[in-house]
């Protein structure tokens, strides 16, 4: 199949340049691609460094199920062309604005609501380029699907939130666009809706998304189209009209749920954990696996909460962007962040502080 | 016990004296020493390296493991760790100045949570046994390595293992949750989470197919799959191999990702037939076993399309099995690929090259021109799905100077896929094995990043020394010799 690329702008040389020279004279930098998930994770500190320029599709090939971009390509023109094409990013990607670049998503790490039934975004990348702390620019991993030469440093990019390196291309694996997807609804209650969404997951079905919001549970099915009525039939309910746009809503946070000033929490727990009996307004994606929360509880007992049950929460929205946004690691942890954060970055230059808080004064590298 | 020591008798002695220290908290027959003890461990599925540890341990508790590794650290003693030992490249070989670390007491399945589908289970589990014992919820374990029935859970993490049914369910790294690591100085740290992810960098990701080198895993929580409704293989023969490279590119261009997708060409064929006589057609240049799975109903159409996709690609037969029985013996011939080849020659050396799938026809037929080139035969097995290819090169140890020519011809192999924009291990690792061939994939930053990362885990390099990263010096001395021998096709070449 001919490889389909998109006219774009290599400015890998010019970003490494510049990163050589901030380097030299220690400046802390923001690495910035559309500014769409700016909200995200700690307050960094530093300089803007602008990364959109470097933009554009370098190789696709169809047959081969992978596409290999720069990382200043927006998230819509890539969309794009994979849907001309049939196929997706399994994991669909938030956007969270027009601007959205696929080095911002990837280096967030963020996942929609086909999320626990495709996979997430470190599940997809096969390989990157990337300018490291030292402005040294290095390729990890490849555009195949199965790589084992090396440590995996192109998943360890993922959610590092710009940390680790500065990212200037990427190779995701895509997959098919399902030839048939249907959305049904049901009435229920918490416990019950958390308890169905995990019946279903245990059996042979062709699920891709199940939500409970405002009492109400959703569910999406893809596959052939026989098997998707096949399905319907065994799930019941109705099924929703305008199902596509309900989950890109949800996705982009543009349910009513999600309006407000509010705090928003994003509760990461084992699917079947039972509701927590924290107030506040709940939603229940990923099946029961990724749980919003709004509200203004203390901190100490969300993460109480989540940690009660084996998971984790991450305060998304809102509340003091420079305390403990993300829940807090254990002490040898920490201290592993801390020396992973010096082997690719000896300066702390990139991004400071937006994933850990950082290091005492005595302590050496900031993150 | 990096300084060198200046006897054998001082050697015995420092061994003596390190297992009278193990010995303090280590299960009684816990501490092996004698030679006769040692020989089983002397190296690991690929048994053309063969070196005797230092010692053996065998603990059975976290806290041992953990005790141990205090005492290596303390003491400066490397250490292997080793899972069931069915390694194909060399990565639990052993050092005589190490200690080597079985896991093999760690069998337990620790808990099955059906409703959240996980299995946490040590290390030592085998992967087949966390399928069985899942299997009465309706769930499995899904990526199933050839080696199933024997290689430990652990080793598959080490190694991200993967399996036939890989293109549709992903490799180890895509089937895990947590892991509970010691690090060589003895720190227990829980990486990944009971969720779905965890907060940080992601750990679990750089922790799975790190060999060994980075921790020891004590304990691992993987992902547990619903068991489809049903699964149907589809066999189809090819005159000529370029048609079967074609027919896969159709089957995934139409949209189809089957659960596993596979080819073997004449030689595979043929000497899986003989051994298990799975009713594979001898006389095909190439067949390919595409399994669909789903829903009944989902299934029926996908075989329906599937089949006319082979035809239209030139299939000269086209056979879907009747039922589980035929479906089972379909795969046995594919599953038991290695060892059949291993009847038909005194040894094989099996390889494990990842390329784009359009470069397939062009590799298979370099592949047959290098083999030419060097009298030795090959048998070709392939992830077709996912362009991993197993070229198995047929050779007899015992003929002078046949492995030497057999490892440079497998490390042309290696060097032609990366040629081509693949990598030279899709999933038996690089150990000691592909080393070398490191320094074709990889320049001399990514290496000295990677030692960086190896360094924030173990800054003494005292877990697996020698494998999987090669040395900047040993780059130096591989290239050398390669410039010198004219072998290395392309020394620039673009590695993305
Ligand atoms: C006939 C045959 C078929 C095979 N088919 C496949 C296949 O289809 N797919 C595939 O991917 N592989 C295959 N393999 C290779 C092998 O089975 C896998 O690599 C397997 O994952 C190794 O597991 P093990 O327990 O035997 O590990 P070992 O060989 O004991 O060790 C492998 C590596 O992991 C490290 N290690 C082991 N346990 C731990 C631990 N607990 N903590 C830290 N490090 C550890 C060791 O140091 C070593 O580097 C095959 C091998 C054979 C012999």
């Amino acid at each position: 199949m001919e490889a389909a690329v998109q006219p774009g702008a290599d400015e890998g040389q010019a970003l490494q340049e510049a990163l050589s020279r901030a380097v030299e004279e220690k400046i802390p930098l923001e690495i910035i691609g559309g500014g769409s998930k700016r909200f995200y994770g700690r307050r960094a500190r530093g300089e803007p460094f602008h990364v959109a320029g470097h933009r554009g599709v370098v190789d696709y090939e169809p047959t081969e199920l992978v596409v290999t971009a720069r990382a200043g390509t927006p998230l819509q023109e890539l969309e794009a062309l994979l849907e001309a094409h049939g196929q997706m990013l399994a994991f669909e990607p938030p956007h969270f604005g027009e601007t959205a670049t696929l080095g911002g998503a990837i280096a967030c790490g963020l996942s929609g609501p086909r999320r626990p039934y495709a996979g997430a975004a470190r599940d997809f990348v096969l390989g990157v380029e990337y300018l490291n702390g030292k402005a040294e620019r290095l390729h990890c991993g490849g555009r195949v699907m199965k790589n084992v030469a090396g440590y995996d440093v192109s998943r360890l990019m993922v959610g590092a939130l710009g940390t680790l390196g500065v990212l200037l291309r990427v190779s995701l694996k895509v997959v098919p666009r399902p030839a048939r997807e249907l959305t049904l609804v049901l009435q229920t209650v918490p416990q019950d809706a958390i308890d169905q969404m995990n019946r279903w997951a245990g059996r042979p079905l062709p699920l891709s998304a199940a939500c409970y919001a405002d009492d109400q549970l959703y569910v999406r099915l893809s596959g052939t189209e026989r098997g998707v009525r096949a399905a319907r039939r065994s799930i019941g309910g109705d099924e929703l009209p305008s199902g596509d746009r309900f989950w890109r809503d949800l996705r982009e946070q543009r349910l009513a749920f999600f309006a407000g000033d509010a705090p928003l929490w994003r509760v990461s727990v084992p699917p079947a954990a039972p509701p927590a009996s924290l107030s506040g307004a709940w939603l229940l994606d990923w099946g029961g696996a990724q749980r919003w929360l709004r509200g203004e509880q203390p901190v100490a007992a969300v993460r109480e909460a989540a940690a009660a049950v084996g998971g984790h929460a991450t305060l998304f929205r809102g509340g003091d962007r420079r305390g403990d946004v993300f829940h807090p690691l254990a002490p040898g942890l920490l201290a592993l962040h801390r020396r992973l954060k010096r082997a690719f970055d000896p300066r702390g230059l990139l991004n400071p502080d937006r994933l850990c808080a950082p290091a005492p004064p005595a302590g050496g590298a900031r993150d | 016990m990096n300084q060198p020591l200046s006897s054998d008798t001082d050697r015995r002695t420092q061994t003596q004296r390190l297992a009278g220290l193990f010995r303090r908290f280590m299960p009684r027959d816990g501490v092996l020493v004698d030679a006769e003890d040692l020989r089983p461990y002397e190296c690991d599925g690929l048994s053309a390296y063969r070196r005797v540890p230092m010692m053996v341990l065998l603990p059975e508790t976290v806290e041992q493991v953990q005790q141990a590794l205090e005492v290596c650290s303390a003491e400066r003693v490397p250490v292997v760790a080793r899972g069931a030992g069915t390694g194909l490249s060399g990565g639990a070989l052993p050092r005589e100045d190490a200690v080597l670390l079985s896991l093999a007491r760690f069998n337990r399945i620790v808990h099955i949570d059906p409703m959240n589908r996980v299995a946490r289970v040590q290390p030592g589990v085998r992967n087949l046994a966390i399928s069985e014992a899942a299997a009465p919820y309706g769930l499995y374990y899904a990526p199933d390595p050839s080696s199933q029935i024997a290689c430990s859970i652990g080793g598959n993490v080490a190694e991200n293992a993967g399996g036939v049914h890989c293109l549709k369910y992903g490799l180890t790294v895509h089937n895990l949750l947590e892991i509970k690591v010691i690090t060589i100085e003895g720190e227990a740290l829980t990486i990944g989470g009971q969720g779905l992810d965890a907060p940080g960098y992601d750990l679990l990701a750089v922790l799975t197919g790190s060999e060994g080198m980075l921790a020891v895993i004590v304990e691992v929580t993987v992902k547990l799959l619903p068991k489809p409704e049903r699964a149907q293989v589809i066999l189809a023969a090819f005159d000529r191999i370029e048609q079967a490279g074609n027919a896969v590119a159709a089957v995934i261009g139409a949209g189809i990702i089957p659960a596993g997708l596979e080819m073997m060409d004449n030689p595979a064929i043929r000497a899986a037939e003989d051994f298990v006589h799975a009713g594979y057609p001898t006389g095909a240049a190439a067949i390919l076993l595409c399994e669909l799975d789903g829903t009944d109903e989902e299934v029926s159409e996908l075989i329906a399309q599937v089949r006319q996709l082979l035809v239209d690609h030139g299939a000269s037969a086209v056979r879907a099995a009747k039922d589980d029985a035929e479906r089972q013996r379909l795969w046995a011939g594919r599953k038991a690929a290695f060892p059949a080849v291993g009847r038909i020659s005194p040894d094989y050396y099996c390889m494990d090259g990842t390329i784009p799938r359009a470069q397939l026809a062009h590799v298979l037929k370099r592949i047959g021109e290098m083999s030419a080139e060097y009298r030795l035969p090959v048998a070709n097995v392939f992830h077709a799905g996912d362009g991993n290819l197993h070229p198995l090169i047929l050779y007899d140890a015992n003929v002078p100077g046949e492995l030497e020519r057999t490892e440079e011809f497998g490390g042309r192999i290696l060097e032609l896929c990366v040629e081509v924009g693949g990598t030279i291990t899709g999933e038996h690792g690089v150990g000691v094995e592909k080393i070398n061939q490191m320094c074709v994939q990889f320049r001399e930053p990514e290496l000295v990043q990677f030692h960086a990362l190896k360094a924030a885990f173990d800054p003494r390099g005292l877990l697996n020394p020698g494998k999987a990263i090669p040395t900047l010096a040993r780059c130096a001395e591989f290239g050398a010799m390669h410039v010198h021998g004219g072998k290395l096709p392309f020394p620039d070449i673009e590695r993305f």
